[in-house]
């Protein structure tokens, strides 16, 4: 072992730093009492995110780089995921901001920090080689969020949501750690790359036991079904959604899923493959689970942000669905099954954004809409965003030339590649269930009378040309979703070298 | 002479001692914060008895970062709890039951 300390080379984590560093810049602004430091700490937060994309951006290259330790490392995987967060932070902010300030009148500034904060957490979870980050990382995102719950400080129902949130939090992070114990117990290793070799070698050549593994297993991925939130670890999901300020939701419906799916891929599939059986059998279980469950669910609701919040537990099943048929008896398809998932991921995420988004715009002081009865004859007060709207809800529900039914096609057609023919057609069931409540919100919009006494809906023009960049790009991507396709695969493919199928 | 599984055993009871304790107890949040330090105590005897055995530090500093996080996870989780009894004035479990849908 080396006696002198040797600076580990910085640069492919730079993004990170440069993150950390401005967090806390933007904390220090926010201190200042003033509105115009509000404005000031908004505006910095949102260039700093801007920029770190750049430098995401920048660093880009198909080669792998280790750096402390080989407890953080680059690949082309990790600034795809990294840059997505970057652009769905901007978006979730750029949404919030006036529904922040009217609304709820929650501290711009404290709100920005803790988002940067969040973010930041995010980008170390992405780029783990090691337990330590993960966790790590894992922590600051979610101790980040946590308060972003509880920010509405004269507001029962989101200190409740806060308070259950952070309770099957740390239960969550209870059950990982555990996990994690006992994979360390039996490998010896805590960094992932390590573990892989060991579970994949030497460990288990003479027929060794390796029930304590899988045992350890079983705890990592339920600690990973309560972050993403899949059924039968769900609990938390729909009560946080309802409770927590719309903005809030927003933030932890978006960016935090594509940073905890970043992890299932770090820990099964980097870590331990060797285990493929027993975890695509349970991630099998989970998913089927989620997909009935949330997509039958869904339909009782009464108020949007509980349904959303049902439809996106079916939806993490949907994407888990992706990763459960990555090796199968009839060959390696790792690399089109995984990249479905992520495809599926980037799908859900823009139509989320813009629904959350639109559920902010039509919010105002002392009124939030976010019961279903509020969308009533939207398209007669406002016909474009009711356009929309229809656009994000056809999307999630998967129908033809929109972005969503190619995410769905994606995942199925890699389902029946691996030749699970009975898991496509529960699969397609489900979502036709789903597509019931989606439609319905849409008849709402439509064909439902407009109470008499509703205001004009006021939007500046900046958040409806964001809200309407954004439905579009859910229509155009389903017209030409190559591209987006291309990017999901090649990021799996330069990060694995995994062979296409 | 206490073997690792002595230690393994004691590291499983205190999790599920602390995993009982968050779905069983009805009454009152503190204990439900007890029972979440429960859990990650139970995870740093884990750790620690681990690294003993294998001869490899890695896991004992593990623990050091997992009791600052757990740290930083309490302090989060009182201000939480100073809120809702602001809120709610009471720390009951039970009244946590606005939320339903």
């Amino acid at each position: 072992m080396s006696q002198y300390f040797v600076l580990p080379d910085l640069l492919p984590a730079l993004p990170e730093l440069f993150l950390l560093f401005m967090g806390l810049v933007v904390l220090l602004v926010s201190i200042g009492k003033k509105s115009s430091a509000q404005t000031v700490a908004f505006a910095l937060t949102q260039l700093t995110l801007l920029l770190t994309f750049v430098l995401v951006i920048r660093g880009v290259s198909s080669e792998i780089e280790y750096t402390f330790s080989n407890m953080f490392v680059r690949d082309m995987l990790a600034d795809f995921l990294k840059a997505l967060v970057c652009l769905t932070v901007v978006m979730t902010l750029s949404y919030s901001r006036r529904y922040l300030v009217e609304r709820v009148a929650i501290p711009m500034g404290e709100y920005c920090a803790l988002s940067l904060l969040a973010t930041l957490g995010m980008m170390v979870m992405i780029s783990a080689n090691h337990f330590l980050p993960l966790y790590l990382g894992l922590e600051i995102m979610s101790l980040s969020l946590y308060a972003m719950t509880a920010l509405n400080r004269n507001d029962a129902t989101a200190t409740e949501a806060a308070m259950k949130y952070f309770v099957l939090g740390a239960l969550a992070s209870g059950f990982l750690l555990y996990g994690m114990s006992l994979v360390y117990g039996v490998t010896g290793s805590l960094e992932i790359s390590e573990i892989a070799m060991r579970t994949g070698g030497k460990l288990y050549v003479e027929g060794m036991d390796k029930t304590p593994l899988v045992f350890g297993l079983v705890f990592i991925v339920a600690g990973l079904a309560f972050k993403l939130g899949v059924v039968p670890f769900h609990m938390w999901l729909p009560d946080v959604y309802h409770g927590a300020p719309t903005a809030a939701t927003l933030f932890i419906a978006a960016a935090p899923k594509l940073a905890t799916f970043a992890i299932v891929i770090r820990l099964l599939v980097d870590g331990l493959l060797p285990l493929y059986e027993d975890w695509q059998s349970m991630l099998m279980l989970l998913a089927v689970l989620s997909m009935g469950f949330g997509n039958i669910v869904a339909i009782a609701q009464r108020n949007i942000k509980r349904m959303l919040a049902y439809s996106a537990i079916a939806h993490m099943g949907f994407v888990l669905l992706g990763l459960c048929c990555g090796v199968v008896a009839g060959g390696d398809q790792r690399l089109h099954a995984y990249s479905s998932s992520l495809f599926y991921m980037v799908a859900y995420l823009l139509a989320t954004l813009a629904a959350f988004g639109l559920i902010m715009m039509l919010s105002r002081a002392g009124f939030e809409s976010d019961r279903l009865d509020d969308f009533k004859g939207l398209n007669q007060r406002s016909p474009w965003l009711a356009v929309m709207m229809m656009m994000l809800m056809l999307s999630m529900a998967g129908i033809p030339i929109l972005f969503g039914f190619f995410a769905k096609f994606a995942i199925l057609s890699a389902v029946v590649a691996a030749g699970y023919y009975w898991l496509a057609v529960l699969a397609v069931i489900f979502s036709l269930v789903g597509a019931f409540y989606y439609l319905r919100l849409i008849k709402i919009m439509y064909f439902d009378e407009a109470p008499a006494d509703a205001l004009p809906i006021e939007v500046p023009f900046s958040t409806r040309v964001l809200f309407s960049v954004n439905s579009l790009a859910v229509v155009l991507i389903g017209v030409f979703p190559q591209n987006v396709m291309v990017m999901c695969a090649s990021a799996f493919y330069h990060s694995y070298q995994f062979q296409p199928y | 002479m206490l073997s690792l599984s002595h230690y393994l055993i004691l590291g499983a009871i205190l999790f599920t001692t602390g995993i009982v304790g968050i779905f069983l107890n009805r009454k009152n949040l503190i204990v439900l914060l007890m029972a979440i330090e429960l859990v990650l105590l139970a995870v740093n005897m884990n750790f620690v008895a681990f690294a003993h055995y294998h001869g490899d530090p890695a896991g004992q500093l593990f623990v050091f970062f997992i009791l600052a996080a757990a740290a930083a996870e309490a302090a989060v989780g009182l201000a939480i709890l100073v809120l809702l009894f602001r809120n709610l004035k009471s720390i009951h479990v039970d009244d946590l039951d606005t939320l339903r849908g």
